[in-house]
């Protein structure tokens, strides 16, 4: 019910009413009453909530979130390794 | 790296990310003094959270709740009555989201209203309205308003739009419902089995859209004056992992805070625009009343007085069943929502009530707790 779709606006009215969002190559129209005037713009990233834009999604905080899961996964890969490593250190076939 | 729109669904989906998350809360929970009992107030997350699987993902001392945030399954019998009286009124086309299609009231459905010759039609956006209005000028359109802070501000947009366009035949019965107050309620209302206070909510992941209009601040008092954190959180499960993950360090630290974990769409402020519109047409309403909760009050949402002649509440006052009337009573859904049971705990989960057949509110929509345990099997 609360489900909002994350899409790219590919289109504005000029009245700024509704605008045209594109959402993983499905094109459908949304409302822009919810939003101001100069808010959304063409190569924006919107949440879609029944037939409306009800927010702006930011580029930054989005990177900055894919960024620390990427660093995560980093450190843990590399924790992985180290314990490989060790293991393999202290195995008594170890040169066998 | 440039965003792309995959990212945003990819990236928060990601398996590994998620293991790794239930790796570092795995880790910091065994320095928990106490086990503790997360709620998530909303039923999208209670739908991502069994749809991937993540109970099983949790450490032995972290446990979910299930929250009252699904609003078809929180919406009483007496105004499914409502909709369906209202259905049946001549000349009226009664107008709703999809979601409360198969929603049982006393009389039945409004899927059983339509078979009996009812005009109900199921829309996606609300603005539809206005299109039905003007193809059917000799019929009163009635738009059954459903649905929490998120989709309040979309009925405002349209009662505008009714008022700026002058069109006469919109009405609107509205049944929009506030976070807050049932979370307030949650933690404040005394167990009616024990006769004690239910402290059973140790910290809440907050709501992700509610909060993209209301903002983060809607949650201010409940570190401060119940003490209990809130993180504010996205809908994919790498969102939901990392919210739970900001909870335990709360507590590890000792930490009792407001936090967002959904930075891309939700600030503290909210959509102010959206706000505004929500305060321009709407006001509480003393009670509502929520199906498996009783009454909350402040919690429901009404059109000011200055638009009673849109309010189908008042013009159809005469027709409409004023009697509440009662849950089944093995439905235990009070009790899961307060965090008290879970869904097969319920004598008749599964077999008399399932969602094609649905006895108790958390069976209606797939966002409810039972429904959602149904549907992704016996995980827990
Ligand atoms: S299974 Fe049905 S009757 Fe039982 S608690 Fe859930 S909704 Fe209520």
């Amino acid at each position: 019910m609360c489900l909002s779709i994350p899409s790219k606006v590919v289109k504005v009215s000029d009245d700024k009413m509704m605008c045209t969002v594109d959402t993983m190559g499905v094109q459908r129209d949304a409302n822009l009453m919810m939003m101001d005037d100069e808010d959304v713009n063409i190569g924006d990233y919107v949440l879609l909530h029944i037939g409306f834009v009800m927010n702006k999604i930011d580029e930054e905080e989005a990177l900055a979130s894919i960024e620390t899961y990427r660093e995560i996964l980093e450190l843990m890969n590399e924790d992985e390794r180290k314990r490989a490593i060790l293991e393999d250190d202290e195995c008594p076939a170890r040169g066998a | 790296m440039s965003l792309e729109l995959k990212n945003l669904y990819d990236d928060f989906r990601d398996g590994e990310t998620i293991k790794a998350y239930a790796k570092i809360i795995a880790e910091d929970a065994k320095r928990l003094k106490t086990p503790l009992n997360i709620m998530e107030v909303c039923g999208g997350h209670t739908h991502t959270i069994m749809k991937f699987g993540l109970p099983q993902l949790m450490p032995e001392n972290i446990t979910f709740i299930h929250g009252p945030g699904c609003p078809v399954c929180i919406m009483p019998k007496e105004r499914i009555d409502h909709a369906y009286v209202l259905a049946m009124q001549p000349d009226v086309i009664l107008v709703t989201l999809g979601d409360m299609i198969k929603v049982p009231g006393s009389n039945g459905s409004l899927q059983d209203a339509r078979a009996k010759g009812a005009d109900v039609r199921f829309v996606y956006s609300p603005m539809e309205c206005i299109t039905i209005a003007r193809e059917n000028p000799d019929k009163k359109v009635i738009f059954f308003a459903i649905g929490f802070e998120t989709t309040t501000p979309m009925t405002a947009v349209l009662v505008e739009q009714v008022i700026k366009l002058g069109i006469p035949n919109i009405l609107f019965h509205i049944n929009h419902v506030t976070v807050p107050e049932v979370m307030a309620e949650l933690i404040d209302s005394r167990d009616v089995h024990i006769d004690s206070y239910n402290n059973q909510i140790d910290a809440f992941i907050g709501p992700s859209h509610v909060s993209v209009i209301s903002g983060a601040k809607i949650y201010d008092k409940f570190p401060k004056e119940y003490g209990r954190p809130v993180v504010v959180s996205g809908f994919e499960p790498v969102d939901v992992m990392q919210g739970i993950s900001m909870i335990v360090k709360q507590f590890v630290e000792d930490r009792c805070e407001l936090e967002v974990q959904y930075k891309r769409v939700v600030n503290y402020e909210g959509n102010l625009k959206a706000q505004e519109l929500i305060e321009r047409y709407f006001e509480k309403m003393d009670l509502f009343r929520w199906r498996g909760l009783g009454n909350v009050p402040d919690s429901g949402l009404k059109l000011k007085d200055e638009f009673a002649s849109l309010d189908a509440e008042v013009v159809y006052r005469d027709v409409l069943p004023i009697a509440e009337i009662e849950d089944h009573k093995l439905c235990i859904c009070g009790d899961i929502l307060r965090g008290m049971a879970k869904p097969p705990e319920c004598t008749i989960f599964g077999t008399a009530c399932k969602p094609t057949t649905p006895i108790g509110s958390c069976m209606v929509s797939s966002e409810g707790a039972c429904a959602a345990y149904y549907k992704y099997g016996n995980l827990l």
